[in-house]
């Protein structure tokens, strides 16, 4: 990498970043992210919209996944890893000593990329949460936030039958969703979406878009996606990365009608990738 | 039209030479092991088949009213009565010389053997009684085949005049073979016909009982440890460094590490399965740890990425998914390095396992032997009895291995789960 490059994205970043919405839920200012000696997110500045779908877009090894891994502080866990700068959610300081982290990712929760249910029955799937959150008093209460849970994530007609079986047993398309009911049972606010449909194929892929078209009225949603054609379907907002700088930050209709900047360009018209 | 597209085989090319020549080069090095495994339990089922089978024989005994007191039968000494009987079979041994070698014919804890079923039997006081005993141990080596009676006399355990009377003693049928079921119920003996593996194996199996209860939650809670919560700092690595040097410790180490720190130091009973297990465990442990730490680090990352994504914590993480997951794994991992420390021989006679000890062990604080050491007392014994005991004994041992590994695999297709 040329840092005299990285100099000047940042000078460009600063220009085209203008987008502040007024009803943000998570505010990234000024975030630099290291892997060791390298740097991976380069002063992130990014408003999120409340219960709206956000999709951040860009090549392979921008840095998505590593600032969605910020918001629910799934980096922590690497030990290499190190987060500067500040990010809120709904006003607090995610990073402020007086935070859990437990219930940080209760209220930002995550999808992976490749679906990763337990190797536990379907139900024990979606109680987990709730029981080591102790959201639920009784057996019938935890039933109920089960089949809620599996009805909002549109799983429960295919699989009621069978909760007690292994929700490693079921199709790629619906451990997806699993993973999904199994993020909103613990009530979150906003869930993380690392590229959830890269592992599916189209008919369920489309399945997975509908119901994250469902969900944005409770959660907000941050989606990676690889997919152009998925980001202008199922998004409100699109940010463009490019070597670990935003971009282009604004409506989705505005990014991919009328981008700002040439990279953005370049890349939703499939010349950089 | 295309042109011809050419994917014959080519037999006979480099690359197809090379690998029939590398398939052959497998079965052949498979093949000569099978050969050698098969060689070697062969041989020791052959010898020590036959200690399976013991010689009887039936002696008619005087049993006189007067001379035993019927509450008293563990008082009576039957030597006297049982040589009487010989005698009175053979009147024609009248020298102190013959009448040795006839008394040498039954095993020398024969009067035992009446007095207990005197013992079981009361009824039999007063009687002309015929009781079956077990032969000496030279006699059964004979009636087994094992005694070459072309050599001559001087260089043989049974002289003419004993072969004569077993001979006799054969055509009236008053010499059996029978199942030696001593040999699983008893324990060690002086006699080679009346030595048994259970004192062994019971020795054994609570060393390893105890070697379980501790290695394996120490070497689990280890592992975990040092593969989920350690950070991974300069420190650790010499701890992780260490561990690994451990296992390769002889283990003659570890028991002269038990004799000094657990009997010399605490004081601990010597000779018992406690010091036994203990000393096991420590030889084990490196063992645990690191099957453990494997099978830990096969756990896909996607789940504790699941798990801490809804927000459990570390060792909810850990302790709900992870461990769970990898147990199969590290239950193989222990059951393996038991097997290893169940043939263990060296450290156990550091700790005085090695003793002579006639009786069973009724708990993990009793004196006893293990099986390994069992064997190697046996095998170093001068009597050729001993012989078919010590390969009978490397059988049990080799059953009781299977019966683990058997475990191993069954635990492992139980409690295996697919991601
Ligand atoms: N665990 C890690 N250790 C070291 N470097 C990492 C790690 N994860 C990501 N990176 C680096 O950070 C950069 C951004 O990665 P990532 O956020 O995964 O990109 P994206 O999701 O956009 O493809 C890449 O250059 C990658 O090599
Ligand atoms: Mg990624």
């Amino acid at each position: 990498m040329n840092s005299i490059v990285m100099r000047e994205n940042i000078n460009t970043m600063i220009e085209h970043s203008d987008f502040a919405p007024e009803n943000s839920i998570i505010s990234a200012k000024n975030v630099d992210v290291f892997y060791g000696e390298k740097q991976a997110l380069f002063n992130m500045n990014l408003d999120v919209v409340e219960n709206s779908v956000t999709a951040l877009i860009g090549p392979s090894g921008c840095g998505k996944s590593t600032l969605l891994r910020c918001f629910n502080r799934m980096n922590d866990v690497i030990p290499i890893c190190h987060v500067e700068g500040s990010i809120t959610l709904g006003g607090q300081d995610i990073h402020a000593s007086n935070v859990d982290v437990v219930s940080l990712r209760q209220k930002v929760g995550m999808v992976f990329q490749k679906p990763n249910p337990f190797p536990k029955s379907i139900y024990d799937n979606i109680a987990y949460g709730p029981r080591i959150h102790g959201m639920t008093t009784s057996k019938a209460e935890l039933d109920e936030v089960v089949e809620k849970s599996l009805k909002r994530a549109g799983l429960w007609d295919e699989v009621k039958d069978r909760l007690d079986k292994l929700g490693t047993g079921l199709s790629g398309g619906q451990q997806q969703r699993l993973c999904i009911a199994r993020a909103i049972a613990v009530q979150p606010k906003v869930i993380l979406m690392d590229e959830p449909c890269s592992a599916l194929d189209p008919i369920a892929t489309a399945t997975v878009e509908e119901l994250i078209d469902e969900l944005r009225e409770r959660f907000t949603i941050i989606i990676v996606t690889h997919s152009m054609q998925q980001a202008a379907r199922v998004s409100m907002h699109t940010a463009f990365f490019h070597l670990g700088n935003l971009v282009e930050y604004g409506a989705t209709s505005d990014i991919f009608t009328a981008p700002k900047d040439e990279r953005t360009q370049n890349y939703i018209t499939g010349r950089i990738g | 039209m295309t042109d011809h597209i050419d994917i014959i085989r080519v037999e006979g090319s480099t690359r197809h030479r090379a690998q029939k020549r590398f398939q052959l080069y497998g079965l052949l090095a498979v093949s000569l092991s099978l050969a050698f495994l098969f060689i070697m339990v062969g041989s020791i089922v052959l010898r020590g088949s036959s200690a399976f089978r013991q010689s009887f024989v039936q002696v008619e005994i005087e049993l006189p009213a007067d001379a035993i007191d019927p509450d008293d039968v563990r008082g009576t000494r039957f030597g006297k009565f049982l040589k009487q009987a010989l005698r009175n079979k053979f009147p024609q041994a009248t020298t102190q010389k013959d009448k040795k070698q006839l008394y040498k014919l039954v095993s020398a804890t024969a009067e035992y053997s009446i007095r207990e079923q005197v013992e079981d039997n009361p009824q039999l006081i007063g009687t002309h009684a015929k009781i079956w005993v077990r032969t000496s141990s030279d006699v059964d080596i004979y009636l087994k085949g094992y005694v070459d009676t072309d050599l001559d006399e001087s260089k043989r355990r049974l002289s003419d005049q004993q072969l004569e009377w077993l001979a006799l003693l054969q055509q009236e049928n008053k010499i059996e073979s029978r199942i030696n079921t001593k040999f699983f119920t008893g324990g060690d003996s002086r006699e080679p016909e009346q030595v048994g593996v259970l004192g062994a194996v019971i020795g054994s199996a609570l060393s390893l009982l105890v070697c379980f209860l501790l290695s394996f939650p120490l070497g689990v809670l280890t592992a975990v440890y040092l593969e989920e919560f350690a950070p991974k700092n300069k420190f650790n690595r010499i701890i992780e460094v260490n561990i690994n040097n451990l296992a390769a410790v002889p283990s003659i180490v570890f028991g002269l590490l038990g004799l000094a720190i657990f009997l010399n130091f605490f004081g601990l009973p010597r000779s018992t399965p406690l010091v036994g297990g203990m000393v096991l465990a420590l030889m084990t442990l490196p063992t645990i740890i690191i099957a453990s730490r494997a099978s830990l680090r096969a756990v896909p990352p996607s789940i504790r990425e699941a798990a801490m994504g809804i927000g459990a914590s570390k060792v909810q993480t850990t302790f709900h998914h992870v461990v769970p997951l990898a147990m199969p794994g590290m239950l193989t991992g222990s059951i393996i390095g038991m097997a290893q420390a169940l043939g263990e021989t060296a450290p156990l006679l550091m700790i005085g396992m090695v003793a002579f000890i006639v009786d069973v062990p009724q708990g993990i604080t009793d004196a006893t032997t293990a099986l390994p050491v069992q064997i190697f007392l046996w095998a170093d014994s001068p009597e050729r009895g001993f012989l078919e005991k010590t390969s009978a004994a490397i059988m049990v041992l080799l059953a009781f291995l299977i019966v683990m590994n058997l475990v191993a695999i069954i635990l492992r297709r139980r409690l295996e789960q697919r991601w």
